[in-house]
């Protein structure tokens, strides 16, 4: 803990960060740094592949702890989100003890201890040794009101089972929200984060992504895709290409043999389909296009 | 940290009461910071030191920013104030409103009239005196609001020409839309009937009895509300309906939480800020855009495709209905039209076309637009009188 609350470690995380492959810019440090410091949640928001997901798993790695994930939904509740009871075994509980004159009150204690509780995510991240990363996926599928209870939570890190009582953080964990921009976040869960927006990486840091993925790759050939993926974002797509994406299709061309962008047009437009996800989007990139692309690129 | 800020030497203090005033700027320009941000503000600076202050105003904007408007105008804000580069405030958008509020078409002036007076208060409830407004879903199986304007209600809208009985129409539009949200909420949760077993309660209420499971006890979630979007045309065409579909979109979109309305003539507006803003100075700036256009020509397919490129991915999704007024007389190509209501259809979960033109006597829907977009359309209905508008209730209650 000691050596990551110094002002000075801003440059270590990011490089700690980079050594478990991912690259991050400067307000990206900062606000991990931040988060970190100042024991808040951190939301971010962007366009769906810029790897908002991916930023919870390395700093996971990168601090050396759990990552816990919490994957939004519409209709998602407390029992899915914070605990269930094990009911399968409690029933087997009541049966086994069917026999022996146990004292109902004593039983019921029983069935509904420790034992026969499951820890869905929320419990989970505030009942480990270490601090884990908790990461809640897509807060913005959620309903409201359950991002108000998220709120209370992330305020008071305790949670209430009425059977139990209240159990305590053991450790507060670092959480990491995201969120895709389908529907407004309220103001209150905003004003207790901190806040980045995640852009798409411009080419150098892309390349820096791809090489840092994907070691074997030849030097020149990151730096043409990188900067092939930056034109053909400024296309007019349906869904435009993420990082994920990007990885997806230097595996490719590695495994087709492609060394060079302008070497093999024909194999380049033809594993494109690593890029495009939809029909329009494939028909909006016709060889030609992809020619002048990788032109540009090259 | 923060209590020993006041009590530090002059540089410290100087520096607080910049970050202090630095709060206020962003304040100012509509950033939602309360006292907490500040002292957080304070402390992060003291935290990251008044030496860097490249890491400072990194450390700033992921505090204080929080969303992604914020996140793009911040470093404006910040070199306006620490630079005194440009301008200190931006006050465009309060001298917009001044300049529009001049400007806005007569539909819009009296829409907001009557909007100011309804959410004043319960005044046109009290006004009418009806029982049956209190509770639509009660006695009156199918009809809404049934009244004494039952004959305004069947009379085509273009036929209205008194400004008592126009007036009277607008107002009993903007009831039918308050009142279909009421129908639609009270009917989700009416008919809520388990549909699994809620495990939990069962083995508890079932101890007694060694935990075999006699008394079930159920769970039902209540059906999910339907989303609408509304996208109305304000073309010259539509020009004898228009101000009370606008009454009708304000009823709806302001009662109805998971609403969305755009309104297009050549250029596309999202209009459900403005329509929900309760102060109509701001709601006029909002809708300082689209008041030129009401009344001129229609470009539907335009309207359409950029709909469906800015806005579809956050509006709508797998149970939208998407609801649009128009009739059908588009200056674009048919053939764009057809494609983009296509692209559309396959992302909504009913696509209902309303063309007041439906209710006159002999309408064939010839045009080549509307020929083009039939195919795509789950239902074609009328909306000339306010009774087709109630109809629409049975649609959307069935989702």
């Amino acid at each position: 803990m000691t050596d990551q609350t110094s002002p000075s470690d801003k440059a270590s995380l990011a490089d700690r960060l980079a050594e478990t492959g991912y690259i991050v810019d400067d307000t990206l440090a900062m606000a991990l740094r931040l988060a970190i410091d100042l024991d808040r949640p951190l939301l971010l928001e962007g366009e769906a592949g810029v790897g908002k997901t991916e930023i919870a798993r390395a700093l996971a790695t990168c601090l050396d702890t759990r990552l816990i994930r919490l994957q939004c939904y519409e209709g998602l509740d407390a029992n899915a989100a914070i605990y269930e009871w094990n009911y399968q075994r409690q029933l087997l509980a009541i049966k086994a003890h069917e026999g022996d004159e146990t004292d109902p009150d004593a039983l019921e204690t029983h069935i509904f201890s420790d034992r026969y509780l499951l820890k869905r995510p929320l419990l989970q991240a505030i009942s480990e040794e270490t601090a884990p990363v908790l990461l809640i996926d897509e807060i913005d599928r959620a309903d409201e009101e359950f991002e108000a209870y998220l709120l209370e939570i992330l305020a008071d890190f305790q949670v209430t089972v009425p059977e139990l009582g209240t159990i305590e953080a053991v450790t507060i964990p670092r959480v990491i929200l995201t969120s895709n921009g389908t529907r407004a976040l309220s103001d209150a869960l905003r004003r207790r984060c901190l806040y980045a927006y995640v852009e798409f990486p411009d080419a150098d840091r892309e390349a820096a992504i791809i090489r840092a993925r994907l070691p074997s790759i030849d030097e020149s050939l990151a730096g043409q895709v990188a900067r092939f993926v930056q034109a053909l974002r400024k296309e007019d797509l349906e869904k435009v290409p993420g990082i994920a994406e990007t990885l997806d299709w230097c595996a490719a061309l590695m495994g087709l043999g492609v060394g060079r962008l302008d070497q093999d047009p024909e194999a380049v437009h033809q594993s494109l389909i690593c890029l495009l996800k939809t029909e329009h989007d494939q028909k909006a990139v016709p060889p030609e296009i992809a020619a002048r692309l990788v032109g540009q690129a090259a | 940290m923060t209590e020993a800020v006041p009590s530090q030497p002059d540089p410290a203090s100087t520096v607080s009461r910049r970050i202090t005033g630095f709060a206020a700027h962003l304040r100012l320009n509509g950033f939602r910071l309360g006292l907490s941000e500040s002292r957080a503000a304070l402390a992060l600076v003291d935290h990251l030191g008044t030496d860097r202050p490249a890491a400072c105003r990194l450390g700033l904007k992921v505090l204080l920013c929080s969303g992604a408007e914020d996140w793009n105008r911040f470093d404006d804000l910040f070199e306006a104030y620490w630079t005194r580069r440009g301008k200190t405030r931006d006050r465009i958008s309060q001298a917009d409103t001044r300049h529009v509020s001049d400007v806005r078409p007569a539909v819009w002036r009296e829409h907001f009239g009557e909007k100011a007076k309804a959410s004043g208060g319960t005044l046109d409830r009290a006004s009418d005196g009806e029982p049956d407004d209190d509770d639509p879903g009660v006695g009156a199986k199918s009809r809404l609001v049934a009244s004494r304007q039952d004959t305004i209600r069947r009379t085509d809208l273009r036929h209205l020409s008194d400004p008592d009985e126009i007036a009277e129409a607008e107002r009993v539009a903007l009831r039918l839309a308050r009142a279909l949200r009421y129908r639609l909420s009270r009917r989700y949760r009416l008919e809520r009937r388990p549909t699994r077993i809620d495990l939990r309660r069962t083995i508890r209420a079932n101890l007694s009895r060694g935990g075999d499971p006699v008394t079930l006890i159920g769970r039902g979630r209540p059906s999910r509300p339907v989303e609408i979007v509304l996208f109305v045309d304000v073309s010259g065409s539509m020009q004898p309906y228009t101000r009370f579909f606008l009454q009708f979109v304000a009823g709806l979109v302001g009662a109805w939480p998971k609403s969305d309305a755009y309104l297009f003539h050549t250029r596309l507006v999202r209009v459900t800020e403005a329509v929900r803003e309760r102060d109509p100075l701001k709601a006029m700036a909002k809708l300082a855009l689209v008041a030129g256009g009401i009344g001129g020509g229609t470009r539907l397919g335009d309207s359409l495709a950029r709909f469906n490129d800015m806005y579809a991915k956050s509006a709508i999704n797998s149970r939208t209905v998407f609801v649009v007024f128009s009739d059908g007389y588009d200056t674009g190509s048919p053939d764009r039209l057809a494609r983009e209501l296509a692209r559309l259809k396959t992302r909504v979960r009913r696509l209902i076309w309303l063309n007041p033109l439906i209710g006159w006597k002999d309408y064939e829907p010839v045009t080549a637009a509307m020929a083009a977009c039939l195919p795509h359309i789950d239902r074609f209905a009328t909306a000339h009188t306010l009774d087709a508008l109630a109809a629409l209730e049975t649609e959307w209650a069935a989702l």
